[in-house]
């Protein structure tokens, strides 16, 4: 009898609970829900292929042929090797081919591919007040927009192109840092796009990033040669250095984005809705 | 311009709302879950919180109160600094893999709206004279029917509370976009799409974005509000 009355207020204890049980549960099942174990990997890419709207193509396809979800990081160049440099991405694409090479010395990346092409150009008010128009070499043209004090607007941001742009500057022998021309936004190529449009500023760009929002900008390409080009590489992150990277999906991942197919796909994006194509495979191709 | 522009926006945006364009679903979608999560849950910490401040007397209240209403001010991106060091791969919770999923962003909006529930509710409930509590009590109510009237009474400024709590979290994109990374599908919610179509030069999408973003937290603020004023 005892033992009856104990267990009457056993179960008066649990519908007492019963609130406090049901939200656990409903905890649990949040938790499991975001726990679930869906194999992924995290790649982090330059600003300007995920602002061309490339990876929404590409990524959908591998997503659904491989069963494994790619999260995207859209940072520079310089946060996406810093990222894996932690082992906090499984998979970089990056342009910055020094700090590449760094990174891969070091010991942080396990293999290294070139995936695709883009270009760099100068972009500025059409009037030219620089006059770098019919310079061949950049670095008269950066030199020309110093010495007029031209206004010219920067990454500022660690990104390839920066890190590509304070090179120049370097090379030329100038610092330009603290001068009334130049001008640093700390944000990604699109955003110092329409800054520099907004203020008939000079800068560097790539040409995709060029190419997707010049309608809306009031600005003309006023330097461009095709030797001076942006490579832009696939790094593996080394798992032997972070036990939780998924190399193996980061491998498939490659693979993928090297074969015939999505190689393709980066032949002809842009072609429809921009005139011509953002970026250009590696490889030579014969696409259908 | 500008109108063109915002115009253009509002058309887009009506256009978006009815192609059931899978992706703007699903940025909703996202937004509405994550943005209701984070508000129960910082509603609960902090309307309890309160409750535990206001009821006791106890030293370094005053700095407990003082505390409380700096963190109404929190910065969100610096929320999502410290959130995105304690849940990366290296920081102490790392093995959860939670960062860069919608848990990471309930987290940090949990960190952002529960001082602004907090502090509300706080005045709201000290705002009840003291004497009413004592009455309560010698009526015979126990202390936790006593706390149940004492919300009653303040139901209006609690209310308000969470409100504030949930414009906070709907309106915040610093730490959205830090430790969830703006992943469509996933933690892509209204605030990082805006800022995520607006780089892109989507100038239109974005704006169509935003509509839609008031829209939601005006429909969510007219159910609470409605909640609020029942009986007056």
């Amino acid at each position: 009898m005892k033992c009856f009355i104990n267990r009457i207020n056993v179960f008066q204890l649990y519908c007492k609970h019963t609130n406090k049980i049901l939200v656990a549960i409903l905890w649990m099942w949040i938790a499991f829900i975001f726990c679930s174990h869906k194999p992924f990997v995290i790649l982090a890419t330059t600003t300007s292929v995920y602002d061309s709207g490339l990876l929404d193509e590409l990524i959908p396809i591998f997503e659904k042929e491989y069963g494994i979800t790619v999260k995207t990081l859209a940072v520079g160049s310089g946060k996406a090797l810093a990222l894996g440099r932690h082992g906090e991405v499984d998979i970089i694409l990056s342009h910055a081919p020094d700090e590449e090479e760094v990174f891969m010395k070091k010991g942080y990346g396990s293999r290294r591919f070139f995936l695709m092409k883009n270009q760099y150009y100068i972009v500025g008010p059409a009037c030219d007040p620089a006059q770098i128009q019919h310079l061949v070499s950049i670095l008269d043209a950066f030199r020309a927009i110093a010495q007029r004090r031209a206004v010219f607007i920067s990454r500022g941001d660690n990104s390839g192109t920066h890190i590509q742009e304070r090179r120049i500057w370097k090379t030329i022998g100038i610092v330009p840092d603290g001068e009334s021309w130049y001008h640093e936004t700390g944000l990604g190529m699109g955003e110092t796009l329409s800054i520099a449009s907004e203020k008939d500023a000079y800068t560097l760009t790539d040409r995709a990033t060029w190419l997707v929002l010049k309608k809306r900008l009031s600005l003309e390409v006023l330097w461009k040669h095709s030797e001076f080009a942006i490579v832009y590489s696939l790094i593996e992150v080394n798992s032997n250095r972070f036990s939780q990277i998924n190399a193996k999906g980061a491998a498939l991942f490659t693979e993928f984005l090297l074969s015939q197919r999505a190689q393709c796909i980066i032949a002809t994006y842009g072609k429809d809705t921009f005139g011509e194509a953002l970026f250009a495979p590696v490889i030579a191709l014969t696409c259908k | 311009m500008i109108m063109d522009f915002i115009a253009d926006g509002i058309r887009k945006a009506y256009a978006l709302a009815i192609s059931f364009d899978r992706d703007v679903y699903e940025v909703v979608f996202v937004t509405l879950w994550v943005t209701f999560a984070s508000t129960v849950v910082s509603a609960i910490i902090g309307i309890i919180f309160a409750t535990i401040v206001s009821l006791n007397e106890f030293p370094g209240k005053t700095f407990v109160v003082s505390l409380v209403n700096t963190g109404m001010g929190l910065p969100p991106v610096l929320v999502g600094l410290f959130t995105t060091l304690l849940l990366w791969r290296g920081g102490v919770f790392g093995e959860f893999n939670i960062l860069y999923t919608p848990l990471a962003i309930i987290i940090a909006q949990v960190f952002i709206a529960t001082p602004m529930v907090c502090g509300i509710s706080l005045s709201a409930l000290q705002q009840v004279p003291k004497n009413f509590r004592l009455q309560i009590r010698a009526l015979g109510a126990s202390r936790i029917q006593m706390i149940i009237t004492l919300y009653r009474q303040a139901r209006i400024p609690l209310l308000a509370a969470i409100m504030a709590g949930y414009g906070s979290v709907i309106s915040e994109v610093g730490a959205a976009l830090m430790v969830g990374g703006n992943i469509k599908g996933s933690t892509r919610v209204l605030t990082t799409a805006i800022v995520m179509e607006s780089s892109r030069g989507n100038f239109e999408r974005a704006i169509a974005f935003g509509i839609i973003l008031l829209v939601l937290s005006f429909a969510v603020n007219l159910i609470l509000s409605r909640l609020q004023q029942k009986g007056h």
